[in-house]
């Protein structure tokens, strides 16, 4: 174990957190597992978590659903609600709000001042850019506004969501308003995007309190995705893998194969060109399953800019980094490369066996025709 | 004159040139044959490598439709795993790697996928070669195929198809010759070949061979990169995926070939890199090798040379024991092709 000598006694977690100590500690080490952190990390996220100050957090929300926030709400975790808002300090959200009017406006500001260079920043929903923005606006300010003011002082960005990401469903041919990602409406490119629809309220999670406990943001992608959230394509972790493999497919909703839970490739998974956790963190802590594919629908593709709300659901995906495994049968078999010295050693003295009894073979022929001559 | 066996074979060869001459020039109906064409109905498949992602859904498709055991290559015996058409595997995909399998499609650094099968040849060399018609071309939609129950197990099949399709299954003691057969008993339950029905790409396609042929025509036509329509199963199916045209090689393998083929294949890189024949002549093998037996059995001409050629050396024989033979002679031993 551990050494938890620095956390806070078990009464003062009970206390702020409404949970007794050792839910607490299954949430630290469910958080260090969703990053990828060794064990011990788990010591250091309870104790940031517990003696840090809660970074203070402004929420906005833009061209979206509010899907996101929804989904961080409907956590059935135990009292994982009570952990987002406990761990960090939700400074301005519209949802949560119990205020309104100018009355909000205000404390935002407030927020913003207080915490200048110190807050995080997190938008939902995408920002329409065409005509002047003029197509969402808050509290009589633009999206656009709004957001560039935001962002000047916090200390990070985050996108959440695949609207917030890149656009999303409002950025779908025509966009007529012009919609795109935060990262491209500022023109920044270290706008870190959690993209998801909804994403999984663990990997957001995670992100912030990785940013709590180390001071820094999580390693990110290309496309500014945390990698241990984004790293791996759905197809490499999903449980109907091993249909795939083998040929399985569901050729049509309600067919056998699709009964007997048959790889969903056919029917236009998106899950060999997208990267996302889905298939190990899974959704709404219900346990096994309780993900698209595993409910039955192919993978739309929702975290990959350029697959969902792009291409069609039902289109068939393209294969990434999947390049043939070495069981395949070659077409023309190789004539063999580096052999390794072991190898090499092995056949020179197969080789070498080989001359020898060639030689034998031709003397004896040799002989038995002289023999007969 | 003394005749030795050299001088013998000689005279009797040139007797059946002579025989095998006057058989095509007296014209009677034993005839240089032309090749046969795919019969009006003739079914077939398409297989485009460029859409193929190596699922090998044909293949497990294959092996259920056709009750064949799995094949376990690597050890497990969890993973059917043929290296190659075997007694038992009718169809396997195969791999066209090149160092760092970077691209697919692509000679270099690159790879590509092959659908291995008996290909429905119009004029089967198998067919031609099968002393007991256990192997048949379908009169009607062209398949090639099998009857164990007149098969006499001689593997003549096994040695004349050129592009190495039919097995001989070795490790039982009812042996059959294990070959495609185009799923024909699907067919004729208003089905279509297994491996057809389940791709999920639409990379292998039943159709009419005249609507695979267009099919292969628009294909070529197609500007690469730019996004097509792919029917899936059958050309008519009305479940086309939408994706960019692959860049096509010239060939479309199966076309021409030995006159040709029901099952035609497309791919982005050339046909010698799959281990495939390339550079075969149009003309078929069966029609070549029967026109040759044909001439030569027409009015019985061979074996009247043949007598002749023997009394002759008999006679000669008799007159003088001149006797050493040298058997050394490498011509006799029939190399031709
Ligand atoms: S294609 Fe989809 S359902 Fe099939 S194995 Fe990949 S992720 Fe799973
Ligand atoms: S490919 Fe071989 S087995 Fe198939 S029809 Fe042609 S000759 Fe016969
Ligand atoms: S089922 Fe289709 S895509 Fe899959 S390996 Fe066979 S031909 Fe290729």
């Amino acid at each position: 174990m551990y050494d938890d000598s620095s956390l806070p006694p078990a009464d003062e977690v009970q206390t702020r957190f409404g949970i007794d100590r050792r839910d607490f500690l299954t949430f630290c080490a469910g958080i260090a597992a969703t990053l990828g952190l060794p064990r011990a990390a788990e010591a250091q996220i309870a104790s940031a978590i517990v003696s840090k100050e809660r970074p203070s957090v402004i929420w906005l929300h833009h061209q979206e659903c509010t899907g996101c926030t929804e989904s961080l709400l409907r956590s059935e975790h135990p009292t994982l609600d009570k952990l987002i808002l406990d761990i960090i300090s939700l400074d301005y959200h519209e949802t949560l709000f119990a205020a309104a009017g100018h009355q909000v406006e205000a404390a935002r500001l407030a927020a913003m001042e207080k915490n200048k260079g110190k807050y995080l920043l997190v938008v939902e929903g995408a920002i329409p850019t065409k005509d002047g923005g003029i197509y969402c606006k808050i509290a009589g300010q633009t999206s656009l506004d709004l957001t560039r003011e935001c962002a000047a002082n916090a200390a990070a960005v985050l996108a959440i969501g695949s609207c917030a990401s890149w656009g999303g469903m409002p950025s779908t041919p025509p966009n007529p308003t012009g919609s795109t990602g935060v990262g491209e409406a500022l023109g920044r490119s270290d706008v870190v995007s959690i993209p998801g629809c909804p994403p999984n309220p663990y990997n957001f999670l995670a992100t912030v309190v990785h940013f709590l406990t180390f001071g820094k943001l999580p390693d990110l992608d290309a496309k500014n995705r945390p990698l241990f959230a984004y790293g791996r394509l759905i197809h490499e972790n999903c449980e109907r893998r091993a249909h795939f493999d083998a040929g399985r497919f569901a050729l049509e909703f309600g067919d056998e194969g699709h009964r007997k839970g048959y790889c969903l490739y056919k029917l236009g998974c998106k899950g060999p060109e997208t990267h996302a956790n889905c298939p190990i963190v899974l959704f709404g802590d219900v346990g096994m399953q309780s993900w698209p594919v595993g409910t039955g629908h192919p993978c739309i593709g929702c975290t990959e800019q350029g697959i969902g709300f792009a291409k069609p659901i039902y289109a068939l995906a393209d294969l990434k980094n999947q390049r043939p495994p070495v069981t395949y049968a070659r077409a023309v078999e190789e004539q063999g490369g580096g052999a390794t010295a072991a190898s090499a050693g092995l056949v020179g003295a197969l080789v070498g066996a080989a001359v020898g009894a060639g030689a034998m073979l031709t003397k004896k022929i040799r002989h038995d025709e002289d023999g007969q001559e | 004159m003394t005749i030795d066996r050299r001088n013998f074979l000689r005279a009797g060869l040139a007797g059946t040139a002579a025989a095998a001459a006057c058989a095509t020039l007296g014209a009677p109906p034993a005839e240089a044959r032309e090749n046969k064409t795919v019969p009006e109905q003739a079914v077939g498949l398409l297989y485009d490598s460029t859409l193929c992602i190596g699922c090998k859904a044909c293949q497990s498709a294959c092996k259920t439709a056709n009750n064949l055991p799995l094949e376990d290559n690597i050890g497990g015996g969890l993973w059917d795993t043929p290296l190659d058409l075997s007694g038992k595997s009718y169809t396997v995909i195969k791999l066209y790697a090149d160092g760092k399998m970077e691209h697919k499609d692509q000679v270099k650094d690159g790879f590509a996928f092959i659908k291995r099968q008996c290909l429905h040849c119009a004029d089967p060399s198998c067919v031609s070669a099968c002393p007991v018609q256990a192997m048949r071309k379908d009169p009607k939609l062209g398949i090639v195929t099998y009857n164990a129950d007149a098969c006499i197990g001689c593997r003549y099949c096994v040695a004349a198809c050129p592009y190495g399709v039919p097995q001989f299954q070795y490790d039982t003691p009812t042996p059959r010759i294990a070959k495609c057969q185009l799923c024909h008993h699907l067919l004729a339950k208003g089905g279509i070949p297994a491996c057809a029905g389940h791709c999920p790409t639409g990379a292998t396609l039943f159709g009419t061979y005249e609507q695979l042929s267009a099919e292969i025509e628009r294909r070529k036509a197609m500007t690469p990169g730019e996004i097509n329509q792919f029917p899936r199963r059958t050309v008519d199916a009305g479940d086309p995926q939408e994706r960019p045209a692959g860049q096509y090689t010239e060939q479309v393998y199966g076309a021409k070939e030995l006159g040709g083929t029901q099952v035609r294949y497309l791919a982005g890189v050339p046909f010698d890199k799959f281990g495939l024949p390339t550079g075969l002549p149009e003309r078929s093998y069966a029609s070549r090798s029967e026109t040759l037996q044909h001439s030569l059995y027409g009015h019985l001409a061979a074996p009247a040379v043949v007598l002749a050629g023997l009394v002759t050396a008999a006679w000669n024989g008799s007159k003088s024991h001149a006797g050493d033979e040298h058997d050394e002679d490498q011509h006799d031993g029939g190399r031709h092709d």
